[in-house]
């Protein structure tokens, strides 16, 4: 990348969906270049570790085959905990341990590089160690960016912000100010190592398939969010994370969280004698459709993260990235084709978004964040009573099994009341349906 | 401990195993030592913040309240550059940016 270069389209971030868009673009012939913060890609890049197969097979078909996968993930459970106690659910299918998959973990270090070099091979051109310090505008128009470093001016027809949750390319490019600490989650999580063998057996598995673990509850101390355990190959990944606001809110540090939360009685023989390796932090955008930037203006496509796209209920936002570069990208071919680059081209990327399952999610979606930050009974106070009724209906006291029901209903009435409980399951209904 | 037990029951399980301090020594890092890429923009705002929010949230504690100095300190060359103190700081007082290209935390897994 030389001073004043030119190319069809400039990209920022090499994380997803900057590199999906980059690959795709390439691939279409465009002079496409995508600039990176760190020294290799991947090396600022977190996310918990599940990436789908399906919405990856879009950008690059049968990509786990060559792909740098942990295990492809056959089981999913989740665990609600109180203190000393939880209620768990699952899913287990051996449809998923077998061709096509459905989704696997991965570590996004050796993922992203692999990535990269797939959109190199291609044809884009990758600059790494290079911070884009500002948008270059011509006219009022986007025209390029300006990287923080000599001579660092890039030009190109559309500039695509791909530069994750603190985007603040697209902040420069004023299509939007400051996050709200309730719209988004701040989240650590550790890599524990851990052998084979070790993972397999605790996590009852077929050797090389994978399981993950979604908690909540005490996990949080019932902030709005989840601890989450994932397999990989030799390691596991750790997490938790939780809305920003709660933390400042509750006054919790997150390593303490952590800590708290891998001492936790139901966590503890899972993770004995694992080898913490690598301790990270990351935000996640969670403000839903209501707190989404444009998705473009005069120049510019914003995708992924910086848009604030991920869809915190079903923990998916890799899927969402790789979607919106994917469209991102065919807007920006279709684009060139006809020589077009003005905003009511651009405005396709929204357009066609809306069609896909990226914004119908997030529409749905829409309400959930706000709606349980608001109810912080679920996951403050249901955990508990759940745990309770089990505990109740499974502990042989020879008391009788009516007995035991009114009392877990009573428990429950002087809880929440019978009006709060109908509209708790109401509106916990509405919030996600 | 990084906790209020007036407006939080942390509840019978101890806080704290591993310090984070201890954690970063696993993490990668490449430090610019010519300059921080967060910056306080008035400190004065930070005396007189009453809970100090940055010095709580940080998961890798960066911002810490010196009593002796009466001011923030900001251990910058630990930051894992998540931006939680640039959107969580009640007053926007602190200028985030990332680290010169290159530098900063640098993933060994991610």
């Amino acid at each position: 990348m030389s001073n004043g270069e030119r190319f069809d389209v400039v990209i920022v971030g090499a994380g997803l969906a900057g590199t999906a868009a980059a690959y795709l673009i390439a691939q279409a012939g465009l002079r496409v270049v995508c600039i990176e913060r760190g020294d290799d890609p991947g090396t600022k890049n977190v996310m918990g570790g599940v990436l789908y197969r399906q919405p990856t097979d879009e950008v690059v078909p049968g990509w786990w085959r060559e792909a740098p996968v942990e295990r492809p993930v056959t089981e999913e459970r989740m665990w609600l905990l109180t203190q000393d106690s939880m209620v768990q659910a699952g899913f287990k299918s051996n449809r998923y341990a077998e061709e096509p998959y459905n989704a696997f973990t991965v570590l996004r270090v050796k993922f992203d590089k692999w990535f990269a070099d797939k959109a190199v091979a291609a044809g884009a051109v990758l600059v790494t160690n290079t911070v884009v310090e500002d948008v270059i505008r011509d006219d009022g128009r986007i025209v390029g960016v300006r990287a923080g470093r000599e001579q660092g001016d890039v030009y190109g027809n559309i500039v695509i912000a791909a530069d994750g949750v603190n985007s603040l390319l697209s902040k420069k490019a004023g299509l939007h100010g400051e996050l709200a600490p309730n719209h988004v989650a701040l989240a650590v999580k550790e890599i524990v190592n851990m052998t084979r063998e070790k993972i397999e057996d605790r996590f009852l598995l077929n050797p090389n398939e994978g399981a993950t673990i979604e908690l909540f509850g005490d996990s949080t101390m019932g902030m709005l969010g989840y601890g989450f355990i994932y397999t990989n190959r030799d390691s596991l990944s750790i997490g938790v994370g939780a809305l920003l606001s709660d933390f400042i809110k509750k006054k919790v540090n997150p390593n303490d969280l952590m800590e708290r939360f891998k001492s936790h009685p139901m966590l503890k023989k899972l993770l004995e004698g694992g080898e913490a390796k690598e301790y990270m932090a990351h935000l996640i955008p969670e403000g839903g459709a209501a707190a989404m930037p444009p998705l473009y203006t005069d120049g510019m496509l914003i995708v992924g993260d910086a848009a604030g796209m991920s869809n915190a209920i079903y923990r998916e936002g890799s899927n969402l990235a790789l979607a919106s570069a994917k469209v991102a990208a065919d807007v920006c071919v279709d684009a060139h084709r006809v020589g077009d680059f003005s905003s009511a081209m651009l405005s396709r990327y929204a357009a066609r978004l809306e069609e896909t399952f990226v914004m119908k999610d997030l529409r749905l979606y829409s309400r959930t964040s706000s709606y349980f930050q608001k109810q912080t009974q679920f996951l403050e106070t249901y955990p508990e009573l759940l745990v309770e009724a089990a505990h109740e209906l499974l502990s042989v006291d020879s008391v009788p099994k009516q007995v035991k029901q009114r009392k877990i209903l009573r428990r429950m009435l002087r809880q929440r009341g019978p009006i709060a409980l109908a509209k708790d399951a109401l509106g916990a209904f509405r919030a996600l349906t | 401990m990084a906790v209020d037990e007036k407006t939080f029951d942390i509840g019978a399980k101890p806080l704290g195993g591993a310090r984070v301090e201890e954690k970063l020594y696993n993490v990668r890092f490449k430090t610019d030592e010519d300059q921080s890429h967060l910056i306080v923009l008035d400190r004065d705002m930070c005396a007189s913040c009453k809970d100090k929010p940055c010095t709580i949230f940080c998961p890798v504690s960066v911002y810490k309240w010196e009593t002796d100095d009466h001011k923030i300190s900001v251990s910058y060359e630990k930051c894992v550059e998540c931006g939680a103190c640039r959107i969580g700081c009640p007053y926007f007082n602190i200028e985030w940016r990332y680290p010169k290209g290159g530098f900063g935390v640098q993933y060994k897994n991610g």
